[in-house]
């Protein structure tokens, strides 16, 4: 149907179109202000500037922010990796009265609304005194992600060959070891990718930080960029900044995880 | 991912899984064995009970006269079912549903058709090609959703933005100053060219990654019968997806009917209010107007109304989990 240059071309204006917006975003974020604001557009950042970035880091508690964020990502991203390997497993391998409820309730439980259901979370925090504070947010994160953890997780597992696990036992090794020496190493792409989608979700979560956490002490990257936005205004290439600045994080750990995580799936257990 | 998921489900049965025999003798199946799964499912399902709490909780709140008054006081009114009669009572409610529906069938529609499209270019193109538009693919879905629209807002930005420049240039010169989020058909249109740069790579990559995992042989048996492109993927390529494509239209389904911070960060639900979708006017009821009682109510319903556009996908799997067992 198309030949043999179409889809390369396509591929090319495709991948300007996907593209763009991020480089857009630290063109812009480079350029000194009035080749942001000029007539023309300019293109490339052909005198760049790091004056915006200066501006978005010395903003009020930016490192308070990136602290925060950093601690809640890492602590729920953990809890929920090691709790949904756990989890996983046991729905993968095992044949147990309630796997089939357990793994409804994970389904619906991805589902869940968070963001209309932060009214319920605001009360069940307050009654307990424990607004602006961290504790409440990781827990809240960790549930955030584990159903989608366990789900995928379970495909995973259940993808390796049962029989290397069996042929470790008859081998001699106890299921725990054969899990640790077997299984898990064949799960290091899962666990890529599954912990790398619960980076990007705790990352992002703006919502139930916005509602829970007033005090600027205790919030996260989401707000100061939303509050950044408000405070600068039209001042886009500072903004642009910020934006870069909390997008740069996740852009490279992508970029590091993501092949492997894909590559992952379809490589084959087998075949190492 | 979930096309791993599924595949996983669609597994064929192990041959050991003789229904209503003697169960398959496996070492280490003692007593103490049969409680390992129970063990292992616990902190999940222990922290699945904090969400059930909040569910809970949510809808006790959505039977309560709760508002600022109440709130500061902690004083508790039931109302039984006046919040719900209110709700969906009034046409506001039924606009703002009717639209949220509108809104996710659009988005959802354009995500697969494109992300499907795109996927399938994919698996026809050379490597090097392959390989750039997969970068190019990987940078929207990494983007952080706020980075994100914080970038959107800038690039339909009024005076500066570089697509009011491109549509002036291109001969469109009433575009020169325009407002996007001056209009409700214009806001929704940022706010679903948004969502779907940022969708199509989860569709188009776990596409192509799927069809990877097709048998070359069919597609050679195919050909052999004299199929082109379009029956080679009507009668291959579809089929042997089918369960990915469902998976992958359910997910897309609850993501943009939920979807919050883009509808939100955009215009906060404007112009006067006719960009709410219902997570949004949930959260305008419930925590702006501080009718926290309503609020809980209108998420309740937005519960309900996701357990029904979902029921027949749940049933599907649950079906086929029970095929596996």
């Amino acid at each position: 149907m198309l030949g043999r240059v179409w889809p390369g071309a396509t591929a090319v204006v495709l991948f300007v179109v996907f593209a763009f917006p991020v480089y857009w975003m630290f063109a812009t974020a480079l350029k000194p202000t009035p080749d942001i604001v000029s007539e023309t557009p300019v293109w490339f950042p052909t005198s760049p500037t790091f004056e915006h970035f200066t501006k978005a880091v010395d903003a009020d508690g930016f490192w308070t922010f990136v602290g925060n964020s950093l601690t809640v990502t890492l602590v729920a991203v953990g809890l929920s990796l090691v709790i949904a390997l756990l989890a996983s497993f046991a729905v993968a391998r095992m044949r147990f009265k309630g796997r089939k409820s357990f793994i409804l309730v994970m389904m619906m439980a991805q589902m869940a609304p968070w963001e209309v259901m932060t009214i319920a979370y605001y009360m069940i925090v307050r009654d307990a005194d424990m607004l602006n504070s961290l504790p409440p947010l990781i827990a809240i994160y960790t549930v955030m992600v584990l159903p989608f953890t366990v789900l995928t997780l379970r495909g995973y597992v259940a993808a390796v060959p049962k029989e290397l696990e069996e042929s470790a036992m008859v081998d001699g090794c106890t299921r725990t070891q054969a899990f640790l020496k077997v299984i898990f190493p064949l799960l290091a792409p899962g666990l890529m990718a599954t912990s790398l989608f619960g980076f990007i979700t705790v990352w992002n979560e703006f919502p139930m930080v916005l509602i829970l956490n007033k005090d600027a002490g205790s919030q996260t990257l989401p707000l100061w960029l939303t509050g950044f936005r408000t405070t600068f205004g039209d001042d886009w290439g500072a903004t642009m900044a910020a934006s870069s600045l909390f997008a740069v994080p996740i852009l490279i750990l992508f970029v590091i995880l993501q092949r492997k995580a894909v590559g992952g799936l379809t490589s084959g257990a087998v075949k190492g | 991912m979930s096309a791993q998921t599924e595949e996983a489900t669609a597994a064929p049965p192990a041959p050991t899984t003789g229904k209503g025999g003697a169960p398959p003798p496996r070492p280490g199946r003692t007593r103490a064995g049969r409680a390992v799964p129970y063990v292992l499912i616990l902190p999940a399902a222990a922290l699945l009970v904090l969400l059930g709490w909040t569910m809970v909780k949510n809808g006790l709140l959505s039977f309560q006269n709760l508002n600022r008054r109440q709130l500061i006081r902690h004083v508790t009114e039931w109302t039984g079912a006046g919040n719900y009669r209110d709700a969906l009572g009034s046409a506001e409610f039924w606009g703002v549903t009717g639209r949220s529906v509108v809104f996710t069938a659009a988005n959802v529609v354009l995500i697969m058709v494109l992300g499907c499209l795109i996927g399938l270019l994919l698996a026809r193109l050379g490597t090097k090609t392959r390989l750039l538009l997969s970068l190019g693919l990987l940078l929207p879905w990494a983007m952080p959703v706020v980075a994100a629209t914080t970038v959107f807002q800038w690039l339909f930005d009024q005076r500066y933005g570089i697509v009011n420049h491109l549509l002036d240039q291109a001969g469109w010169h009433s575009m020169a100053g325009y407002n996007w989020t001056g209009d409700q058909l214009s806001t929704f249109f940022v706010i679903t060219v948004l969502i779907v740069w940022q969708s199509i790579p989860f569709v188009a990559i776990n596409l192509y990654a799927a069809t990877t995992t097709i048998p070359t042989e069919l597609y050679e048996a195919a050909s052999l019968d004299g199929a082109g492109t379009w029956k080679q993927f009507t009668s291959v390529t579809f089929p042997f997806l089918k369960p990915f494509f469902l998976a992958t239209t359910f997910l897309e389904v609850i993501w943009v009917f939920k979807a919050f911070t883009q509808v939100f960060a955009i215009n906060e639900g404007g112009p006067d209010r006719l960009t709410e979708t219902l997570p949004v006017y949930a959260f305008t009821e419930g925590i702006g107007s501080q009718h926290f009682g309503m609020g809980a109510a209108i998420s309740i319903l937005t519960i309900v109304m996701l357990l029904v556009l979902t029921a027949y996908y749940l049933r599907l799997v649950l079906k086929q989990e029970e095929d596996e067992l």
